[in-house]
C-alpha cells in the first residue's frame, strides 16, 4: 500500500505521552512509531486504556506530545495547532454544533477556509448528496436519529477534503444493524472517496472487516501491525491472539529442537525458536476432531452448540482447562456430551508464543 | 370533580398570589397616576380620572396658560436607560471571562467560586455602597492613587461612572450565574470540533462558543439591565443627588413630595419602559432560533 516514491499520509515517530505530574504521571504512549500509507485504511485497535484514541487525538492536534515528532505528508506538524492541520475528525459524540442546521454544520470548515459562496453551497450539496443527507440540509442536530447525526458528522468532517480523515470510534454509539451497515458505507466511502482514514476502535470484528491494515495496541505501545489476515492467523504476542477472535491457550515449555511440552506432560509437535515457558495458540477452527486415542490430546466434550453454519463444541482437558472447536460441516456427526474425543492439532495451524 | 376544575383548585393558590399580590396592586397604581394628589394620604380620592400627570412628563403650563417643553424628566428618562446600558454591557464584559474561567475549573473550585459571588448578598446593598463611598471618596486610596498617575485632577464619586461602578457592582452576579450555568453545561468537544474544522481559537469563540451561550447572555443581560432602571440606593449615595435616576424621582414623588399620582405615573412608564425591552428581546430571539 505504501508508496516508496511519496512521503507517507501519516508518519508518526518515537511518540511517548503522559498524563498527569510527578509520582502520578501516566504513560499513555510509550516510544509509538509508525506509518501510514496513502489512501489506506488503517485502523488502531485495542482495549479502552490502551492509548489508540490519544494518540488519534496527537494527530489530530488536541494534544501534544510529550516526545517525538508527527508529520502528515511529508510535512511536519508536530508544533502546529489543530485549526492548521489538514486532517478531520469525526467525533466519537458526533460533536455536531446544535446551534446550526445540517448545511450550516457541513459548511462550517469551507466558511473558516474563506471559500466563495456559491462554491460552498455547491459542496454542501455534494457532501450531504454523499451520505444521502440531502434532504434534511435544513434541520438541527437535535432532529436528526443517532444514524442521521452520524452521517452529518461524516459529510461535515469530508466535505475540506482533509488528506486524512480520523475517525474516533464512530459508530460506537449505534446499534447493531446500523453498525454493520455503516460500516460497509465507510469502507466503499473510503474507497470513493479515496481519502486515508485513520480509524480508532476497541471491537476486532470492525477492524478486521475494514482495514487494510491493523495496529494492535495495548498498554501504549503497539504489538503488532500488519494486514487483517496476518494478524488473525500469525499473532506474535499472546495478547493479540487473545484479543482477536476466538482461540485456545495451552501454556507449555518449550523444548530445544522444536516441540513443546504442555503442563499436562503431553508434548505437542510445534515447529518454533523460543525457550523457556511459552503458550501453544489454535484457533477454534484449524482442530479437528479425532476418533479416542488418536490425536495430539484427549478431552471430553462438555457442551456442543449448532451455529446453523458450524458446531461449536466446548470440550475439557485432562489437565484442567477448556478447549474450543469449531466443526465447520454441521451435517457431520458431533460427538455426545461426556464422551471422550482425541483433538488433532495439525502441526502448521499452532502458534507458539512467548509468555 | 372534574378535571378542568380540580385543576383550578391545584393552581388556585399561585393564582391568587398573582391576583392579589401583583395583578391588584398594578392596576391600583394605574389608577392612581390618573388621579390628582391631595391631602395627606397623597391622593385625592374623589378627584375625576385625568391623563394631566402623563401629561406633566414633557409638558408645563407656562405663566400665560400656553403649555411648552419640559425636558427635566425626558432627560432623567435618557440618563437611565443609558447608565443601565452602561452598566449591562460593563457587566457582561466582566460576567463572561469570570463565568467561562468558572466552569474550567474542579468541582471543589465552582463551589468555592460560586460562593464567594454569593457572599456580598449577605451583606446589605446599603452598606456595600457605603463602602463604595469610601474607596472613591476623595482622600481615599484609589483616588490618591489615580491623582497621582492622571496628568489632570480625577474627581471619582458624585457622577455619572461613580453610579456606573457601583451598579456593575451590585448587579455583577446576576450576569455571572446566568453564563455560568450556561457554560457549565457547555460541551467542550465542540471546541474541539471547531478547531478541527478550522476556527481559530478567536473564530471559534464567535461561531460555536457566543451563540450557544446567548441564552445566558440574554438572561444575564435583562436581570441587570431591569434592576437598574429602578435602581435608587446607588444613585443617590455614589451620584450625590446630582445624577439622578427614574428609581430617585419616583421614590422623591412617594416621600418628600407628597405626590403620589405623580410618583405612580413615573412608575408605570418605567413598566412599559421595561415592557418594551423585554418585548423586544423575547422577539428578536424568537427570530433567532425559529
Amino acid at each position: 500500500m505504501t508508496q516508496a516514491s511519496s512521503p507517507p499520509a501519516v508518519s508518526i515517530r518515537n511518540v511517548a505521552k503522559s498524563f498527569g505530574k510527578g509520582i502520578y504521571a501516566f504513560r499513555v504512549l510509550d516510544d509509538v512509531s509508525l506509518d501510514i500509507g496513502r489512501r489506506e485504511f488503517f485502523t488502531l485497535l485495542g482495549p479502552s486504556g490502551c492509548g489508540k484514541t490519544t494518540l488519534l487525538r496527537l494527530i489530530a492536534g488536541f494534544e501534544t506530545a510529550d516526545s517525538g515528532a508527527i508529520s502528515i505528508e511529508g510535512e511536519d506538524v508536530t508544533a502546529r495547532p489543530p485549526f492548521h492541520r489538514p486532517v478531520n475528525t469525526v467525533f466519537q459524540s458526533y460533536a455536531l454544533f446544535p446551534h446550526l442546521t445540517v448545511e450550516q454544520n457541513v459548511a462550517f470548515a469551507l466558511e473558516e477556509q474563506g471559500m466563495a459562496r456559491d462554491a460552498i453551497r455547491k459542496r454542501v450539496g455534494e457532501a450531504l448528496e454523499m451520505m444521502r443527507m440531502g434532504s434534511f440540509a435544513k434541520r438541527k442536530p437535535a432532529e436528526l436519529s443517532g444514524g442521521q447525526q452520524q452521517r452529518v458528522a461524516l459529510a461535515r468532517a469530508l466535505a475540506p477534503r482533509p488528506r486524512v480523515l480520523l475517525l474516533d470510534e464512530p459508530l460506537s454509539a449505534l446499534d447493531l444493524k446500523l453498525r454493520k451497515e455503516m460500516q460497509i458505507e465507510l469502507k466503499m466511502l473510503q474507497e470513493e472517496a479515496g481519502i486515508t482514514f485513520l480509524f480508532v476502535t476497541h471491537d476486532q470484528e470492525e477492524a478486521l472487516t475494514l482495514s487494510d491494515r491493523v495496529a494492535v495496541m495495548q498498554s501504549g505501545r503497539i504489538l503488532q501491525m500488519g494486514p487483517p489476515r496476518e494478524i488473525y492467523e500469525t499473532p506474535t504476542h499472546r495478547f493479540v491472539a487473545d484479543f482477536i477472535g476466538d482461540i485456545n491457550l495451552l501454556d507449555g515449555e518449550a523444548l530445544p529442537g522444536g516441540g513443546v511440552r504442555l503442563e499436562g506432560g503431553t508434548v505437542l509437535s510445534a515447529p518454533h525458536n523460543a525457550s523457556g515457558k511459552v503458550t501453544v495458540a489454535i484457533r477454534p477452527e484449524r482442530a479437528r476432531l479425532a476418533p479416542a486415542g488418536e490425536g495430539a490430546l484427549e478431552a471430553t466434550v462438555v457442551h456442543s452448540a449448532y451455529l446453523g453454519t458450524a458446531m461449536l463444541h466446548k470440550l475439557d482437558l485432562p489437565g484442567g482447562g477448556t478447549f474450543l472447536l469449531r466443526q465447520s460441516d454441521p451435517t457431520e456427526a458431533a460427538p455426545e456430551a461426556g464422551s471422550r474425543v482425541g483433538l488433532a492439532l495439525p502441526a502448521e495451524a499452532l502458534r507458539v508464543l512467548d509468555r | 370533580m372534574s378535571a378542568a376544575l380540580r385543576r383550578f383548585f391545584l393552581l388556585s393558590p399561585a393564582l391568587a398570589v398573582i391576583l392579589f399580590l401583583i395583578g391588584v396592586p398594578l392596576c391600583l397604581m394605574a389608577w392612581v397616576s390618573l388621579l390628582d394628589k391631595g391631602g395627606t394620604s397623597g391622593v385625592d380620592w374623589s378627584s375625576a380620572p385625568s391623563s394631566a400627570n402623563y401629561v406633566r412628563l414633557a409638558w408645563e403650563e407656562d405663566f400665560d396658560g400656553t403649555m411648552i417643553l419640559n425636558t427635566s424628566y425626558l432627560v432623567i428618562f435618557l440618563r437611565s436607560v443609558s447608565l443601565a446600558a452602561v452598566t449591562t454591557v460593563l457587566s457582561l464584559a466582566f460576567g463572561l471571562p469570570v463565568a467561562l474561567w468558572m466552569a474550567s475549573l474542579s468541582r471543589t473550585g465552582r463551589d468555592i467560586m460560586l460562593l464567594l459571588i454569593t457572599i456580598p448578598f449577605w451583606t446589605n446593598l446599603l452598606v456595600r455602597n457605603y463602602a463604595w463611598l469610601i474607596i472613591l471618596r476623595e482622600d481615599g486610596w484609589v483616588s490618591r492613587f489615580v491623582n497621582m498617575i492622571s496628568p489632570w485632577p480625577v474627581q471619582l464619586l458624585y457622577n455619572d461612572a461613580a453610579v456606573a461602578i457601583g451598579l456593575t457592582y451590585s448587579l455583577l452576579p446576576f450576569t455571572i450565574l446566568p453564563l455560568y450555568t450556561v457554560f457549565e453545561k457547555f460541551d467542550w468537544r465542540l471546541l474541539e470540533a471547531a478547531h478541527d474544522l478550522g476556527a481559530t481559537r478567536k473564530r471559534a469563540l464567535l461561531r460555536v462558543v457566543l451563540p450557544i451561550a446567548t441564552p445566558g447572555i440574554v438572561a444575564g443581560a435583562l436581570l441587570v439591565f431591569i434592576p437598574c432602571l429602578g435602581a435608587f440606593v446607588t444613585p443617590a449615595l455614589l451620584g450625590g443627588g446630582k445624577t439622578l435616576m427614574l428609581g430617585n424621582i419616583i421614590q422623591m414623588q412617594f416621600g418628600a413630595s407628597r405626590n403620589w399620582p405623580f410618583g405612580a405615573t413615573l412608575a408605570v412608564v418605567l413598566l412599559a419602559i421595561m415592557l418594551v425591552v423585554m418585548t423586544a428581546m423575547a422577539l428578536w430571539r424568537n427570530r433567532r432560533t425559529a
